[in-house]
């Protein structure tokens, strides 16, 4: 990139030492860094290094216990978002914060700490986001938008304020690859410009490609940087965990009999802003992994709901488990059959928070001799719980430690594993690594094609492209609640899949394996 | 600057110590009470607390008034543990009364060694049919059961009433709104000589004892404590809603139902307006300070009940108004909830002053 020739110019943020400590937890500890602008500078870490904390104290939500700021050679203390609005600091969060029945220029009005006249406002809203490639009509209501777009109103509600620095929280997972390309050149034409951006991130490939500097950090500590063009993934990966990356492979197998049969599923949502499921048909087989792609929100959560008998349909016939029509039946008759979930939601739905390893294990483990007559078997739901944490290396203290004092990566290995040691005929998994660090996601994904090669039936929901290209034998897309053609992943490229994403296949149904040439490389998407 | 912080983990020594500092937050309030009354706050806390267990006597009514307290208290714990917010124990206590009252007064002067057990379980389900009106409209047409349990409260003492003043009123009764004496096979046994303590405290004590092993050694109790403490993670595990709801009202029915029997069977002897000065409401005091486990709520029982004593005794011996009982139970119930706040946050000391939050940034922190 041309824009790079900042090295020359003064630093625009200082940070030195900077410590914060949780009651549980040391968030960040001595952590130092510096951008200067038109600087991209990526910070690079696994879940619970840090990387948010330090976010919120340069965004001032958080105040630091020790260290210091440095603003334009100036010390500064930085003591609440708005402060930091006026000083020219911008951020974009993870999750969204706006109001779905508001339109744009309302939910921009209401962030802004001056107030201005609505048509002044909208103006200034249509001339910003034209000029950063970012079209969005002001006078849309934000629940008709998609994703991608409510996250193009969480920028432009950022641009307005004509920002020196802005943060930038894992703005690409929940977007299509080709938004990311769009978001990418944006970003760039605001560095260039002079704006510093703090890219927060845990995707190697996208860092690569955008930032021009990095910060990695690990366990709430500096553990390196770099200059993310001349590292390579591995050598990023070992800055980030300490480790190398293991990669999962899937052996080719000739898969079995059906066990996961939905024909034309079709489900209106309850809720006014869910997702009506329509005309949905899938078939998942004993022995391979059928991965379900798309971003959060098109159905995913029904979809899941419908399966697992959390939500009964009243025409039975539509889902058939092991030939058997099951539409009717709740999750623990369902169970029983010897289906298991894992939902993307881990406390709360997955585990009860204040409840035990222990009694979670009874939660769903019941029919594993836990329960003699009605009364409640200690013994066997200790032994089983600690199996588990200790096939699936799940830190703890032990089984009696509660699931709310775990981390999300711990739970969830103890979910998944609970749910795989109850020895399922079919499994469905949601967002199976979302939130947990990248030694424990590997750790669940070989988990998953361990069930494959022993000839369960695995249906994966999962945002992440990569890791369902990586674990299944079939992916399709789930966009605005209806599902595409599956294809297998050689047969298909991220592109594809990306214009799947944004819910066009109509056409395409069927043709979809002999479409797409073979399975383009990951890099060709974020370049 | 004090300021509230959320702890990593709940604190079960605060869960424990809670009803300790709510009791004594009480006993505080009300020495500062009887001092601004210019009553002499120690001669009023010994009429108070000490004075009702001075005699075996005084004993026999701490038990006799712990027997309603604790049957609906451990209905209610039990229900309160699955997130079934039943506030109408009194109306199932209430009904109880009727049927088994009812009972008592069809077989009249007979002496049949069936009376009592009938009786008794006239009462129970008595009570459990009161509490599946709710439990019906809950599950059928999802009301909420805080307002219909509540309603019904009211309809089953007008029923009551309606009962004593019209088709069951004593013929020689001189008007008076009550029904004829139970006969001696219709009353409960005296269980120490002296005393009037019934045999209710026993069967009393044997469901605390049973409650406490549902509730913690059998799957069902562990299913309705799921629902209650994660409702998302029961349906995820398949454990029906309408069950858990059927199961705790049902449970609470039938202990009320038998506070109920017990009551106008044993102290009272007949069926008359007025039966219960209020247990059914208490016992969800007595739930809350028993921690909603069994064995606590025996303990929250023989407080409350003691509150009850204590409040007439204290009206006797120095003319102090009868809403003093309920005074002392409104209180303790205050300072245990404020208490309560502590098992999951803790008051931290902060050096600098916190300037105000920013209006137009709230949404988006919170959403940070």
């Amino acid at each position: 990139m041309d824009h790079a020739g900042f090295e020359h110019l003064k630093p625009r943020l200082v940070l030195t030492g900077i410590t914060k400590r949780y009651p549980s937890v040391v968030a960040n500890d001595g952590v130092s860094l510096s951008v200067r602008p038109g600087e991209i500078h990526a910070v690079l870490g696994e879940n619970g290094a840090g990387k948010s904390t330090l976010m919120k104290i340069i965004y001032g939500v958080t105040k630091p216990d020790s260290g210091t700021i440095l603003w334009n050679d100036q010390y500064e203390t930085i003591a609440a978002p708005s402060q930091a609005r006026r000083m020219g600091i911008g951020m974009v969060f993870q999750h969204f914060s706006l109001f779905e029945t508001l339109t744009v220029w309302e939910n921009i009005a209401l962030a802004l700490d001056e107030p201005v006249p609505t048509a002044r406002l909208a103006a200034q809203i249509t001339e910003v986001s034209e000029k950063y490639g970012l079209p969005i009509d002001p006078y849309r209501l934000v629940h008709s938008m998609s994703v991608g777009e409510r996250q193009r109103v969480e920028i432009v509600r950022c641009l307005l304020q004509e920002p020196k620095l802005l943060i930038m929280d894992e703005p690409t997972s929940v977007l299509t690859p080709q938004a990311v390309l769009i978001l990418f050149k944006t970003l760039r034409r605001l560095a260039s410009e002079g704006c510093s951006i703090l890219y927060i991130s845990h995707k190697l490939d996208e860092i690569r490609a955008l930032c021009d500097t990095a910060t990695v950090l690990r366990g709430g500590r500096v553990s390196g940087s770099a200059v993310p063009r001349d590292e390579t993934n591995e050598s990023l990966a070992r800055l980030m965990i300490g480790g190398e990356l293991a990669e999962c492979h899937l052996t080719p197998r000739e898969p079995k009999e059906v066990r996961l049969d939905v024909e034309r599923l079709s489900l209106p949502t309850p809720d006014p802003f869910g997702t009506t499921l329509k005309d949905i048909s899938l078939q998942v087989r004993s022995g391979e992994i059928l991965g379900i792609a798309g971003v959060s929100g098109n159905g995913q959560k029904e979809l899941m709901t419908a399966l697992s008998g959390e939500r009964v349909s009243a025409k039975g016939a539509m889902i058939k488990l092991f030939g058997q029509p099951v539409g009717h039946l709740n999750p623990a008759q369902r169970r029983a059959l010897g289906l298991t979930f894992v939902p993307e939601e881990r406390l709360g739905r997955g585990a009860v928070p204040p409840m035990s390893l222990a009694y979670n294990a009874l939660l769903t483990g019941a029919r594993k001799g836990m329960v003699l007559k009605g009364l409640i078997h200690p013994a066997v739901m200790r032994t089983f719980s600690r199996t588990v944490i200790e096939r699936f290396k799940v830190k703890c203290g032990d089984e009696q430690s509660v699931a709310s004092s775990l981390s999300g990566g711990n739970l969830q290995k103890f979910i998944v594993g609970r749910e795989t040691m109850l020895q399922p005929k079919m499994m469905i998994v949601a967002q199976p690594t979302w939130g947990v660090d990248v030694g424990a996601a590997q750790l669940i994904r070989q988990a998953l094609i361990d069930l494959r090669d022993q000839g369960v039936a695995l249906l994966v929901i999962s945002e992440e492209l990569d890791e369902l290209f990586s674990i299944s034998d079939r992916i399709a897309v789930l966009a605005e609640g209806r599902l595409s053609p599956s294809v297998k992943p050689a047969e298909t490229s991220i592109e594809q899949i990306g214009t799947w994403m944004s819910g066009k296949f109509g056409d395409q149904a069927g043709a979809g394996a002999g479409a797409a040439a073979a399975r383009a490389p990951l890099e060709t998407a974020h370049a | 600057m004090l300021r509230l912080e959320r702890r990593a983990t709940p604190s079960s020594v605060m869960s424990v110590a809670s009803p300790v500092v709510a009791a004594i937050g009480m006993l505080v309030t009300g020495f500062l009470l009887f001092s601004a009354l210019g009553k002499d706050p120690v001669e009023a806390f010994y009429l108070f607390f000490v004075k009702p267990l001075s005699t075996s006597y005084g004993i026999g009514e701490l038990l006799l008034k712990t027997t309603p307290l604790l049957l609906c208290g451990l209905g209610l714990a039990l229900g309160f543990r699955a997130n079934v917010w039943n506030i109408g124990a009194e109306g199932q206590l209430t009904m109880g009364a009727i049927a088994g009252g009812g009972v008592a007064l069809w077989f009249g002067d007979s002496d049949s060694s069936l009376a009592m057990p009938l009786m008794l379980l006239a009462g129970v389900l008595g009570g459990m049919a009161w509490a599946a009106i709710p439990a019906f409209l809950r599950t059928r047409f999802n009301t909420n059961e805080i307002l219909v349990t509540l309603m019904l409260v009211y309809i089953a003492q007008l029923t009551l009433s309606w009962l004593v003043h019209g088709p069951w009123r004593d013929p020689q009764g001189q008007n008076y709104p009550q029904s004829q004496g139970f006969g001696d096979a219709e009353t409960m046994g005296i269980l120490v000589n002296g005393t009037r303590v019934t045999w209710g405290i026993v069967y009393a004590l044997v469901l605390a004892l049973s409650a406490w092993v549902f509730s913690q050694k059998t799957y069902a109790g562990f299913r309705m404590q799921v629902a209650g403490l994660a409702p998302a993670a029961a349906a995820y595990a398949g454990f029906s809603e309408k069950r858990n709801i059927w199961i705790a009202l049902m449970l609470c029915g039938a202990t009320a139902g038998l506070a109920g029997i017990c009551e106008v069977a044993g102290p009272i002897g007949r069926l008359q307006q007025e039966i219960s000065p209020g247990y059914g409401f208490a016992a969800i005091i007595v739930a809350w300070i028993g921690r909603l486990h069994p064995i606590g709520v025996v303990f929250g029982a023989l407080l409350m009940s003691l509150l009850y004593l204590g409040g007439e005794s204290a009206q006797m011996g120095m003319g102090l108004p009868s809403a003093i009982t309920g005074l002392f139970q409104g209180l303790l119930l205050f300072y245990l909830l404020a208490a309560d706040l502590f098992i999951t946050f803790r008051l931290k000391r902060t050096g600098v002053q916190e300037q105000p939050a920013p209006k137009a940034a709230a949404t988006v922190e919170n959403a940070a």
